[in-house]
């Protein structure tokens, strides 16, 4: 690590010192600060892209006096944010409707929205512990996308490739290939950065491509193509390997969001319960001082990264093995960068992490809902999660426009600036 | 012994073992192409190269036809030859130059194999190499401009995305290419803005802030896509491509004219960009204090150049250039957006500047890598390889984990890349 020269040791210190007692004095304040910074990036949010919503629709452009126009405008933001949220949670009177005919398969439907969004939210819970483990450690994981995809690839290999065993041993099995691989998709940038500090923010990327490669290049094996197709796809997974599901009452949510949850637990123990995850803290906070401290931060380098591959490996398990039974080129669709996002939402903290991938999840199951019913593309809620995150990272913006009094602690994790030298 | 003098002896030893580890390094690539180019080929198979093509202005001349095992041989002692003298001695300053060599003469000697007993069109491969690395070049470029100055630019995928939408809107609302292109460039340059506003003034990771905006361009050209391109794609998503330019008189030259004076728009900017920002970075005033304000802001502030301003023009900068190099792809190839029609290619971008030690004509080399790859898959099916192509595709990725880890000698990033400043 380089020194920083703009920047006098005395003050350093002095600065750190206040650091440490702020956060001392102020936790409290600090939790419910960040959680109305939160709302209020969300409500910022929501506006700008009710903008791109209203500006992008030639019926307001073209619209022959000003009343109609901000009428047609209103109705794009109502429908689009309406059918959102119903997507989403439900619409509360044919929920209720449903839940008192008194048909179980019926009464089940009303769930059909909160289903579908633990369905997306199971995979970003993974990826975004992932990417907070990352940040812990002080190391930017931005390679998820390849990680995920590599542990689909495994935990669907073993998934149609072994048989004759029982669910209660294939489908671990299945979900530990996942997660061997995408530790070694993690072990390979973290063994490069301990050793040659290469940065991780380039070799994860380049080992993206080298997973969608290697995809595309199985696929087309007899090992993995699935019998008479000429595309590529895999045979399907054994139902001894497939996360057990409410496939029954015509619900898609499977077994892996309690994975998810309980994976949550454990990387919160891990982080703040043991030795290990006091050392990754240690070397995220400050390399130089752990090292002095006897540390080995190579070490910890490489285990946090095999470790944080490991958990986006078990993302791509759990689409392959809960959602969609087969491998196919593509079937990460982003997973890997929605977890910087859920990451930095949660603020590097496993429970936040599982509630911003549930508010993330509920916007994209409610994205789907929304273009069936009002056809505005499902792509705005990217743009929504984007900006959430633009004015989370920078509070004191948010605190501008809405005239709030500073608060220190808020804001998103700063990692490894620079390239390492 | 002071920590000085003990420094200064540590970093001569490095360049001694770095020299040593070039050098071995040429010495495996002469094995490599005598092991699987020469080695095991028929001696009587040749290599046919097509040296004319059929859309160029070129003065026609015979092909190219050279015996596979021979050349493969004569390639791999030159290496060897190189290689021997990089251990022994070092090229000093002209290592990188000698390295790129080495790459051609590797990449040559792989061509020969792959079309022996078959013909491959060398000047369109070259062509086309040319043309798909511009766009990752100007990219490079982009990230330079910003990192010179410190600040890290990630961004440069979503300037690309932003940059392609508009240039193919604008160009085919008003069927005018220039203002397409200008307005690729202004929106590539509004997200360097908020890049520029994130990372100077709210001191914001700027990793992060680049990730994110990318995404956000990704939902952004999404959504707008479907809404408006969709629906009316005559009127807004129909694009007339910017027609190659044709040099007279040099384009005449045979092999040389089809490939570097007979191009597109985009290459010929490239190159125009690449002597301007040389020059503007390492022989103007101006270039001085984007460097010092890179390397240590303390004392470019002290010496009374203002930081912030700096970088905030260097961005914006960066974004306009990434802007540009995002309406390659549209005006410049096909007149038509898609839908994250750039599949991280400004990432691509970001690697290519680092490989290339920030530099331009480093970025520019490293960018030919992959746009040669690019340019291969074109001509997968007339080439005679064993191994899967994929695994061909891969091998730039690859390449440049090597590159960034060091393997292959390592330059150093600015020194205050990435650290916001606050004046004091």
């Amino acid at each position: 690590m380089s020194e920083k020269p703009d920047q006098k040791p005395g003050r350093n210190r002095a600065a750190a010192a206040r650091d440490v007692i702020q956060s001392v004095i102020a936790p409290q304040s600090s939790i419910w600060s960040s959680v109305l910074v939160v709302v209020l990036a969300f409500v910022t949010a929501l506006v700008v892209s009710a903008v791109f919503i209203v500006v992008s629709d030639p019926n307001v452009i073209q619209a022959p006096d000003l009343l109609t126009a901000l009428n047609v405008a209103w109705q794009d933001v109502s429908g689009a944010y309406g059918g959102l949220l119903t997507g989403a949670l439900g619409d509360p009177s044919t929920v209720i409707a449903k839940l008192s005919s008194g048909d179980a398969k019926v009464a089940a439907s009303a769930f059909y929205p909160l289903s579908e969004t633990v369905v997306a939210a199971a995979p970003l819970v993974f990826t975004g512990l992932a990417v907070a483990l990352g940040f812990r450690a002080g190391l930017f994981n931005i390679g998820g996308e390849g990680q995920v995809i590599a542990g689909g690839l495994a935990a669907g290999f073993v998934g149609f490739s072994v048989h004759g065993l029982t669910g209660f041993v294939e489908l671990p099995l299945a979900l530990l290939a996942g997660f061997l691989v995408g530790m070694l998709w993690g072990f390979i940038p973290g063994l490069l950065k301990a050793r040659t500090g290469a940065h991780e923010v380039i070799t994860t990327i380049m080992l993206n491509y080298v997973a969608i490669y290697l995809t595309y290049y199985f696929l087309n094996t007899t090992l993995f193509q699935r019998p008479g197709r000429t595309d590529p796809i895999s045979k399907v997974v054994d139902s001894a390997a497939m996360l057990p599901s409410l496939a029954a009452l015509n619900l898609r949510v499977h077994a892996g969001a309690l994975l998810a949850v309980a994976v949550a637990v454990a990387v919160y123990f891990l982080l703040w319960r043991t030795t290990l995850g006091f050392e990754f803290r240690a070397v995220g906070a400050n390399p130089d001082a752990s090292r002095a401290a006897g540390i080995g931060v190579g070490r910890v380098i490489v285990v946090a990264m095999s470790l944080s591959g490991g958990l986006a490996g078990l993302a791509g398990a759990n689409i392959i093995l809960g959602v969609q039974y087969s491998v196919t080129p593509g079937f990460s669709s982003g997973l890997g960068f929605d977890g910087i996002t859920v990451a930095l939402l949660g603020r590097g903290n496993p429970v936040g992490v599982v509630a911003a991938a549930l508010l993330f999840g509920g916007l994209r199951a409610g994205a789907v809902q929304m273009q069936a019913a009002t056809s505005t593309p499902v792509d705005i809620v990217q743009v929504i999660e984007a900006l959430v995150i633009m004015f989370v990272a920078a509070p004191a913006l948010i605190r501008a426009i809405f005239r709030l009094r500073a608060v220190r602690g808020i804001g998103a994790p700063t990692v490894s600036p620079g390239w390492g030298g | 012994m002071s920590t000085a003098v003990r420094a200064l002896g540590a970093g001569a030893r490095v360049a001694v073992d770095r020299r040593r580890t070039l050098g071995i390094f040429f010495l495996l690539v002469a094995g490599a192409i005598a092991a699987f180019f020469g080695y095991n080929v028929p001696g009587q198979s040749q290599a046919h190269f097509v040296l004319n093509l059929a859309s160029s202005h070129a003065i026609p001349i015979p092909d190219l036809v050279v015996p596979v095992r021979a050349t493969a041989f004569g390639l791999a002692a030159a290496c060897a030859f190189l290689g021997t003298i990089q251990v022994v001695r070092g090229f000093g300053r002209w290592a990188y130059a000698v390295l790129a060599l080495v790459i051609g003469l590797f990449v040559f000697a792989f061509l020969a194999w792959a079309a022996r007993n078959s013909s491959v069109s060398l000047v369109g491969m070259l062509q086309g190499t040319l043309v798909r690395a511009a766009p990752l070049t100007l990219g490079a470029f982009s990230g330079l401009l910003c990192e010179r100055a410190g600040v890290i630019n990630v961004a440069i995928e979503g300037q690309m995305l932003i940059g392609a939408f508009s240039a193919a809107l604008v160009g085919s609302a008003t069927g005018n290419a220039l203002l397409g292109i200008l307005a690729g460039m202004l929106c590539g340059g509004l997200i360097a803005v908020i890049l520029a506003v994130f990372a100077i003034r709210y001191l914001v990771d700027q990793v992060i802030v680049g990730i994110v905006l990318d995404l956000f361009c990704l939902g952004l050209t999404g959504f707008l896509y479907d809404r408006l391109m969709v629906p009316f794609q005559a009127t807004l998503n129909s694009a007339a491509v910017v027609p190659p330019v044709t040099i007279p008189g040099l384009s005449r030259i045979p092999v040389l004219g089809p490939i570097l004076f007979d191009q597109n728009v985009y290459v010929y900017l490239m190159f125009v960009l690449m002597g301007l920002i040389y020059v503007a970075l390492f022989h103007t005033r101006w270039g001085l204090r984007v460097r010092a304000v890179g390397e240590h802001p303390r004392a470019a502030d002290t010496a009374g150049i203002d930081v912030a301003r700096t970088r905030y023009i260097n961005v914006i900068l960066g974004g306009l250039v990434a802007g540009l190099a995002g309406s390659y792809f549209t005006l410049g190839a096909v007149g038509q957006f898609t839908k994250n029609m750039t599949s991280g290619r400004g990432f691509i971008s970001l690697a290519a500047m680092i490989s290339g030690g920030w530099t331009p004509v480093g970025g520019f080399g490293a960018s030919l890598v992959f746009g040669f790859a690019d340019a291969l898959q074109n001509f997968l099916s007339v080439l005679n390889v064993p191994i899967s192509s994929y695994f061909l595709l891969m091998a730039p990725y690859l390449a440049t984990i090597l590159v960034v880890a060091g393997v292959v000698g390592r330059a150093r990033p600015p020194a205050a890349d990435g650290k916001p400043y606050v004046k004091q």
